[in-house]
């Protein structure tokens, strides 16, 4: 059902994963996932290593945060990250790069897990994995199917359908043995026996050896899919994969399905079978001005301006610098921000590219409601939000919305369709919560 | 100085004027045959048309609206070259102005301008006209291939008044058909009518070429010619002596026309697919009825009116399917 095709723009796509090493001073945000914010475990001051633990998630949706590199706390404040908003984090000045004792950084591949279901999931608690696809989602509450619920599939997320994004692609290319064994450590913990990795025509290398490895690795299947934009939203994913809807309001469970990403595979298999905590991770830096598109492992917490430089420098003619793909990224004002563990790319856009298109009357074409993945009419909510009729806005189901921007990439008119329809779902949400107390 | 904007940071190369200088781009073929049998006449009341359309959007909203200049965004081109075709080719061109007028001043500029309004401007205009000037309206000339004469041109019946009259007069269909020209003539549009109703082949190679581009989608052009042929088949085959059979009405008046540009403007047709396919089958019942019970030869005017007037309905009530509503457990 709907979807788009913008242009791919993949540059980066044939560029192997670099490391970057440490910049002089981190910034490591509490509140990087979905949920509650971390609660600080170090003091202004403390000597910390790479890899220790220096925030704890207490509450149930909520992650640990680690240090990702070595060095002093020099202050414990608000900083304002990637969204914008100052939130409370930790700042590190870098000292040498010690790390953790017990954390394995050797590249050896390690197979057999002998943890029970239970052992995994607190394992990946213990070392903060997030839902690495940009949602962020504490991994360790996807490990603990509900009561009543039953889990028939793990579902894998090798869709990237945000063009320029090539993070996960390298990673199944160079990491793809790693990430089976992650996957196959997820259906453990599940209790699984079917895991299906989902995979765009667009990749084709990656398609052909992550199915190569899978033939080692009883239940796990690998599918091609339509090169579709949102193909990798969760929900479009399992109706390509399995057809099933999950229902409206819903969670994936509801069918039966878990889904996590490549990216999330691989923090799970560091994290079990390496005791290494989620302290780096694979960023795409890209755009058509761009010096080097490259493909970096960096640490958490690095600024965004230090990755550009790596990639030959802010252009002369960059307009717009977007955290993430450029159909769901942020756009941001500031590149001193740091990496969290839902970027999943730094894109730079020249002036050039950096436009809304000039508004126009609406013509009624229908392209929005015909391309709507969820099957909603766009150019109706837009109205309804902008003219607060909330009530409305919710029957015609404005909170299944997703917010994928496929509608105001369509639109003839420019009209900034997803615009009205954020501060609707923003007022609905709230009318909401009131009506439930 | 980095620019901030919401998501999504990609935008589609499709603009307004774009799908509306496509959909002027796929009238040409017609237009050029339209103009190949009507001759010079053709040409200056197509010119007249056009003009006048962007001619008064242009003073309502300078003078009036006083709103963005539109005039360029090609859908006035569109309601002119419209407007034209749906009227005979002999049509005296002050009363073009006049049905330009109406087109844009009533049909389209009174609710907003564009997208804003409930009828197609071009049908407003041709029915003001038809009602007004029924005599003028209803003089077609022959077709004369490559004709430059302006005034005195021979005049005849459209096929559809041809049906009408052999109706009225309870003549049998096969005496009808034989004063009308053959399947091949009416399909490539050598025939007396409107001038841009005529050449059912090359609008639909036009058609085609909308569909094509993604300017229209297939849903209310497949359900309006394919009820109109469907519903004509009911009564042709019930009594073969007396109706004519659905090619025959595919090929005459303005189904085809209708079908293809007017039925499908965006602003006064349903917005999801399953109403697109009901107001589809709606206006070829109308057509059909009008046709063989009405007092008009031609119905496809009146039928899209009067199914316009039903959309903001037809939108409420058929929604797109929505991702995750219903479940239907198997």
């Amino acid at each position: 059902m709907g979807g788009v095709h913008p242009p791919e723009k993949k540059f980066a796509e044939k560029q192997s994963i670099e490391r970057l090493d440490p910049p002089k001073m981190v910034v490591i945000p509490l509140s990087q996932h979905l949920g509650v914010p971390a609660v600080p475990v170090v003091e202004k001051g403390d000597q910390v290593r790479c890899g220790q633990l220096i925030a704890k998630g207490e509450a149930f949706i909520s992650a640990h945060i680690h240090a990702s590199v070595s060095g002093k706390v020099v202050k414990i404040d608000q900083v304002t990250d990637t969204s914008g908003y100052r939130k409370m984090s930790v700042v590190i000045q870098v000292e040498g790069d010690e790390w953790e004792d017990g954390i394995d950084r050797d590249e050896t591949l390690i197979k057999e897990c002998s943890l029970d279901a239970g052992e995994i999931a607190r394992k990946i608690q213990e070392m903060g994995v997030v839902g690495m696809g940009g949602a962020t989602f504490p991994s360790h509450v996807k490990m603990m199917v509900p009561k009543g619920k039953k889990a028939t599939h793990l579902i894998i997320n090798g869709v990237e359908c945000e063009p320029c994004l090539t993070a996960d692609h390298r990673l199944m290319i160079e990491k793809g043995e790693e990430i089976m064994v992650g996957i196959t450590i997820q259906m453990k913990a599940l209790g699984v026996d079917k895991a299906i990795i989902g995979i765009e025509n667009n990749k084709p290398d990656a398609l052909a050896h992550m199915k190569k490895l899978a033939k080692n690795y009883p239940g796990i299947s690998v599918e091609a899919l339509k090169v579709k934009y949102p193909q990798g939203a969760e929900k479009q994913l399992i109706k390509a994969l399995l057809n099933r809807e999950v229902p409206s309001g819903k969670l994936p469970i509801e069918v039966g399905c878990v889904v996590h990403n490549v990216g999330t595979a691989f923090a799970v298999y560091e994290a079990v079978q390496k005791n290494k905590p989620l302290v780096e991770r694979v960023v795409t830096v890209s755009g058509s001005s761009v010096g080097k598109p490259s493909n970096f492992l960096v640490r958490i917490g690095t600024p965004v301006s230090a990755l550009i430089d790596a990639a030959g420098g802010l252009p002369d003619d960059a307009g717009k610098v977007i955290n993430g793909g450029p159909m769901m990224g942020k756009a941001l004002n500031d590149l001193e921000v740091p990496v969290t563990k839902g970027t999943s790319g730094i894109l730079v856009f020249t002036k050039k590219e950096s436009f809304r298109p000039q508004e126009q009357l609406c013509i009624r074409c229908a392209r929005c409601l015909t391309i709507c993945p969820m099957g909603l009419e766009p150019y109706l909510l837009a109205v309804l939000a902008d003219k607060k009729r909330l009530e409305e806005c919710e029957d015609e189901g404005i909170m299944d919305c997703m917010e994928c921007g496929s509608c105001l990439y369509i639109c003839p008119s420019g009209k900034p369709l997803l615009d009205h329809i954020r501060v609707g779902k923003n007022r609905v949400g709230k009318m909401i919560r009131e009506r439930n107390g | 100085m980095l620019t901030v904007s919401g998501s999504p940071h990609f935008h589609s190369t499709q603009s307004v004027s774009k799908i509306m200088y496509g959909v002027v781009f796929s009238l040409l073929p017609a237009m050029v045959v339209s103009f190949i049998f009507f001759g010079l006449a053709a040409v200056l009341l197509t010119l007249t048309a056009v003009a006048s359309c962007m001619a008064f959007e242009f003073l309502i909203q300078k003078y009036l609206i006083r709103g963005p200049m539109t005039i360029f965004d090609g859908s006035a081109i569109i309601t002119g070259i419209l407007l034209a075709f749906n009227v005979p080719s002999n049509l005296p061109l002050g009363l073009m102005v006049i049905g330009a007028a109406v087109a844009i001043g009533m049909g389209k500029m009174t609710f907003g301008g564009l997208g804003k309004n409930p009828f197609n401007p071009a049908l407003v205009g041709r029915v003001f006209l038809m009602i007004s000037f029924p005599v003028q309206m209803t003089t077609y000339p022959e077709p004369s291939v490559l004709s430059t004469q302006l005034t005195d041109v021979v005049t005849g019946p459209t096929p559809l008044t041809l049906l009408k009259g052999g109706i009225a007069r309870g003549q049998e269909i096969s005496e009808v058909m034989s004063q009308m020209p053959g399947y091949t003539d009416l399909m490539f549009g050598n025939m007396g009518g409107s001038m841009g109703e005529v050449s059912a082949i090359f609008l639909l190679l036009g058609g085609i070429y909308m569909l094509v581009r993604k300017i229209i989608t297939w849903h209310i052009p497949l359900a309006y010619l394919g009820s109109s042929a469907l519903f004509s088949a009911v009564f042709w085959l019930i009594s073969p002596d007396v109706y004519p059979d659905p090619v025959f009405h595919l090929l005459t008046g303005g189904l085809m026309l209708g079908a293809l540009y007017m039925a499908t403007d965006y602003a006064t047709s349903p917005m999801a697919p399953k109403g697109m396919i009901v107001f589809g089958v709606g206006c070829g019942l109308l057509t059909i009825i009008i046709r063989l019970f009405g007092a008009y030869p031609e119905g496809v005017a009146f039928s899209i009116l009067i199914m316009n007037a039903f959309v903001p309905l037809i939108n409420r009530g058929l929604k797109p399917k929505r991702f995750g509503e219903e479940q239907k457990n198997g």
